[in-house]
């Protein structure tokens, strides 16, 4: 087993850079922040949609968030990989593929949470910046999203716990990342495939646990933060 | 471009026939890999609901690697990770009858019995201990007060999470491609490539799963609002 890291444990971490592509750990990392990054704004606009007034934006957004959560990701992927070069007419590199791939999946996922954290605002906010005579764009800038992107932080995280368990689906469209690294190292070195998918699952779980603990420590203290607050104005 | 859509090649013949033995596979993937998972996580339920440190442990350590580990590693793990600590008499044999959907439904299987568990506990622990002081304290055996007053609402907590549960193993089971069983994903790629109808092959699997999917999201609003607890 540390023979293994020993051979292929720079490989692993950041592919054939600087000599070649990045790949490996690092790639995997880089593509699922970029995806929660770029995510980030289109899930916004979703949950705004959602919880809005418009009546056809809401059907439009429920439409698309339904409609995402019946596809597998993979067949997303595959949409992307192979069928949107022949769109556009030129050919995109498979990271890229990846990452519209997840973003256009988590958009639906982290569109219903950042919803609910709109949703479970207290009806007086809103009523309180209305009747201080702010308009839509101040009430949701100033007044909504601050509050409800606060409560909903743990969900972001799991989301990138997530994100990056599903960037492991770049190994079958051949991105260089840590999934698709082991499966060359496996291709090199036929006779360990039991340590070498050990080590790769180790590796996941490692970065996967340390997040969902995030998760939950986080969770408290927003949780504690909220009810805190509550104590304070009952007794005011 | 010059693509023309022509729905007609996919529809008939041989390259439908896979599609359809893709979606035999998918299901019985699905169902298969549900029915276990369930059963285990019955079964992983109990065994934490016991005092007793070790074993307690044990399922939170399966718990966790199941749901911090991508599901396409855990078949990874279990295709080619397993495989080399069986006898090459029982991985010829494996292989010869086509081992790879096996591999795919013990894995599929346990990592929804991991989640399914995580579910049921819940549901559990979501019931108020007073309850079953109060079920004791009117003459209820243990049983008794499992059977009567906390299971039946336990199931309901947790029903919703459960149905969640089960539309994300039907996707899930798209992730077998990854090791080569040939269920849907997997005839939707060959026939693709076979055919160069890319829109067609991958636009008919995508309005298969959208409509095993929007099925199971309707059954699954039903079933849910059927069976909500009412009193809490």
């Amino acid at each position: 087993m540390l023979e293994i890291l020993q051979n292929y444990g720079i490989l692993l971490l950041i592919g054939e850079f600087p000599h070649g592509k990045l790949g490996g750990l690092a790639m995997t990392l880089i593509i699922s922040f970029v995806s929660l990054i770029v995510t980030f704004p289109c899930a916004i606009l979703i949950a705004l949609a959602r919880t809005g007034n418009s009546k056809r934006l809401k059907s439009l957004a429920s439409g698309f968030v339904h409609c995402v959560r019946a596809i597998p990701l993979l067949m997303l992927i595959f949409w992307a990989y192979f069928a949107l070069p022949v769109v556009i007419g030129f050919p995109i590199d498979a990271t890229y593929t990846l990452i519209i791939a997840i973003v256009i999946y988590q958009t639906a996922y982290l569109g219903e949470i950042i919803a609910a954290g709109i949703e479970g605002l207290p009806k007086g906010q809103l009523e309180a910046a209305k009747s201080l005579g702010l308009g839509y764009i101040p009430t949701t800038f100033k007044v909504v999203l601050p509050q409800a992107l606060f409560n909903v932080v743990p969900g972001i995280v799991n989301q990138l716990t997530t994100i990056i368990k599903e960037s492991s689906l770049g190994s079958i469209i051949a991105v260089p990342e840590l999934s698709y690294a082991m499966l060359q190292v496996n291709s090199n070195e036929v006779t360990k495939p039991l340590q070498i998918f050990g080590i790769l699952a180790a590796t996941y779980f490692v970065l996967c646990f340390a997040l969902s603990q995030a998760t939950g420590v986080l969770e408290r203290r927003i949780a504690n933060r909220r009810t805190g607050r509550v104590i304070v104005e009952a007794v005011a | 471009m010059g693509y023309q859509l022509d729905f007609s090649k996919v529809l008939q013949g041989e390259y439908l026939d896979l599609i359809l033995q893709g979606l035999q596979t998918t299901m019985i993937l699905f169902a298969i890999s549900w029915v276990l998972g369930l059963l285990l996580a019955v079964f992983l339920t109990v065994v934490r609901a016991i005092e007793f440190k070790p074993t307690q442990f044990l399922v939170a350590a399966f718990v966790e690697y199941h749901r911090n580990v991508p599901i396409l590693i855990q078949l990874f793990v279990w295709y080619f990770g397993f495989a080399v600590v069986l006898p090459d008499a029982v991985n010829d044999y494996l292989n010869d009858i086509g081992a790879e959907i096996g591999y795919a439904i013990v894995a599929l299987a346990l990592n929804k019995a991991a989640y399914m568990s995580e579910d049921f506990r819940s549901g559990l622990r979501s019931i108020h201990p007073a309850q079953m002081e109060a079920a004791r304290s009117i003459g209820l055996t243990y049983l008794g007060a499992m059977r009567w007053v906390i299971l039946p609402q336990a199931w309901r907590l947790a029903l919703p999470a459960l149905l969640g549960q089960t539309l994300i193993l039907f996707k899930g089971t798209s992730l077998a491609a990854g090791i080569g069983v040939a269920e849907l994903s997997y005839q939707a790629r060959y026939v693709e490539e076979q055919s160069f109808r890319i829109f067609e092959a991958y636009g008919l699997v995508t309005l298969i799963y959208m409509l095993i999917s929007f099925a199971i999201m309707w059954g699954s609003s039903v079933l849910s609002t059927r069976y909500r607890l009412r009193v809490k």
